[in-house]
């Protein structure tokens, strides 16, 4: 069953039209990947998703409820929570304060079971919990962002470039935390253009060229096809001569 | 030491005053980085109703600090809910608009509603008639303290405390923080960023209401122009602390009106203004984001 269900979704900034008719599906338990180059449209895709934009046309499905045209602040209620492109750590506010916004949503009794969940996938959390969250560093915001957003108990995670500015070792770490927290139940939609490591992670993707879907297959498939060999993958799996 | 002690009450007085006003320009420009040119003149139209209230339902005597009480209690009222209405009226249609469209329609809201109050009172000064409160002075060590001066200050004191638990312990005043640092990051969180600027517009006028009405009480007269001087001395206090920082806004109030006694006191009440600012300058110079102002970045 499709747990998220967009349908021709256009999306605008004034005149420019930055998504043309965007179709897409996420079923329960997946993990759904986005690739494109800069400037595709993948952030106005997700934050469309999470209620910050809204769209021109087109339909928003989730779980079976039209959430098109909700505030974001709805959005959070009806199970998708986002970290966002850049990460957008509360930068003055301690890891647990920022921890504790993220459930802001929830009855107070179900926070600690939440913290404890995230505390459990993002060990180093713990030990910083009463640092300020932009004393640290980018991976650690990293993981603060992404617990955050699962401090919501969000049933859709989406991420949105979540290996920006990331070395190799910190984001690969974060990578596998992400296939731990979908085995725990949670459905992941992930923007990266990291396209190897997340065709490694995901189940399917979708490749976004200048607000169109121009290729839609499963992450397999994706990996060794030629077209996105090329443009993403640097064409680095080319066998020697 | 007498003269340093009677300065010292002073300046906490007319520090706390100062302080209590200078929390809802903090707050406001925390949430929309919109200075709220109004906000001075929302405090003293919370005097205006405080004094309309004392002087109908009469009461001198054994009434008057019940009455009193209850002035407060409609000033906030009052106040409270002109704050709400000059939210959607003047700023929520402009949210999206230009900076400079927000700042014409704040000074516009100023004029309206100083003009308003002009109107509604009295062009001339309006006095607050005596014996509403304890006359009782306290005299320690040759100053003279009065009974209205420990209660400005002691309430003061409390309504700061009792912020700050609130911003810094509660679920809503986290949110309130979060939606001062990123409105969109808060907005992921679920929380209701309207919601959220409709309650600085609260908190700030009905804290800026009790400055007001003390304002009236302490020097017993109020005037439809005095929002200006006495925004203006709250402003300065909110840019001394740092604009946007809530413990700001209270340390730069309290310093500005012990700068302010203590000028008066120990050189010249004539030239207390312009020392006042000479300080100021000078701290800015030092700090040119305030005391607390700006200590970590806010974005990466
Ligand atoms: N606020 C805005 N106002 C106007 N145009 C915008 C705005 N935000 C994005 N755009 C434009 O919309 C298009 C899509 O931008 P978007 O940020 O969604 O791309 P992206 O795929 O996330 O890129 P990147 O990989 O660089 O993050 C771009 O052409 C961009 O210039
Ligand atoms: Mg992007």
């Amino acid at each position: 069953m499709s747990l998220l269900q967009v349908t021709d979704l256009r999306v605008n900034y004034g005149q420019i039209e930055a998504l043309k008719g965007v179709s897409l599906h996420v079923k329960i338990g997946e993990i759904v990947a986005i690739l494109g180059a800069n400037g595709a449209g993948k952030t106005t895709l997700m934050r469309t998703l999470s209620g910050l934009l809204t769209p021109r046309s087109g339909t928003i499905m989730f779980e079976g409820t039209d959430i098109t045209r909700l505030g974001a602040d709805k959005i959070v209620r009806h199970g998708i929570a986002q970290s966002p492109e850049g990460r957008r750590v509360f930068g003055t506010l301690t890891v647990m304060e920022n921890l504790r916004l993220g459930a802001f949503t929830r009855p107070a009794n179900e926070i600690q079971e939440s913290l404890d969940f995230v505390l459990d996938m993002f060990p180093r959390l713990r030990d910083r919990r009463s640092q300020l969250a932009g004393t640290m560093s980018g991976g650690e915001q990293q993981m603060l962002a992404i617990g955050r957003a699962l401090m919501a108990k969000p049933r859709l995670l989406l991420l949105d470039e979540p290996s920006l500015g990331l070395a190799p070792i910190i984001f690969q770490g974060i990578f596998r935390t992400l296939r731990e927290i979908a085995d725990s139940g949670v459905t992941i939609l992930i923007v990266e253009q990291n396209a190897r490591s997340v065709l490694k992670l995901a189940d399917r993707g979708y490749v976004l060229e200048v607000g169109r879907f121009v290729l839609e297959d499963t992450a397999k498939a994706l990996l060794t096809s030629p077209e996105v060999q090329a443009a993403y993958l640097g064409g680095a799996e080319k066998k020697p001569h | 030491m007498g003269t340093f002690i009677q300065q010292m009450f002073n300046g906490l007085t007319v520090g706390g005053i100062y302080a209590l006003i200078a929390l809802g320009y903090t707050m406001v420009y925390g949430v929309m980085r919109l200075i709220n040119f109004a906000h001075g003149d929302l405090c003293i139209l919370g005097a205006f109703v405080g004094l309309t209230f004392i002087t109908s339902f009469g009461g001198g005597g054994h009434l008057g600090a019940a009455m009193v009480i209850f002035a407060f209690v409609a000033a906030v009222l009052v106040v409270a809910a002109a704050g709400v209405l000059l939210e959607l009226a003047a700023y929520r249609p402009l949210r999206k608009a230009d900076r400079l469209a927000a700042v014409v329609s704040a000074l516009g809201a100023s004029m309206l509603i100083e003009n308003g109050i002009m109107l509604v009172w009295s062009p001339q000064v309006s006095v607050f008639p005596s014996g509403l409160l304890p006359t009782t002075t306290y005299h320690i060590a040759g100053a003279s303290i009065s009974f209205v001066q420990v209660m400005i200050i002691a309430v003061s004191f409390v309504l700061m405390a009792a912020l700050y638990l609130f911003v810094n312990h509660t679920r809503f005043g986290t949110a309130i923080r979060a939606a001062a640092i990123d409105q969109d990051a808060a907005r992921l969180m679920g929380i209701n960023v309207n919601r959220v600027i409709a309650s600085v517009f609260v908190i700030g006028p009905a804290l800026g209401a009790v400055g007001g009405l003390f304002v009236g009480i302490y020097y017993r007269e109020v005037y439809f122009t005095m929002g200006w001087t006495y925004g203006l001395y709250a402003f300065i206090a909110a840019i001394l602390g740092g604009i946007g920082n809530i413990p700001g806004a209270m340390i730069g109030g309290i310093l500005l009106g012990l700068f302010n006694a203590f000028a008066a006191g120990y050189l010249s009440s004539s030239w207390q203004d312009a020392i006042t600012f000479a300080l100021l300058i000078g701290i800015l110079l030092v700090r040119p984001t305030g005391i607390l102002g700006e200590r970590v970045a806010e974005k990466v």
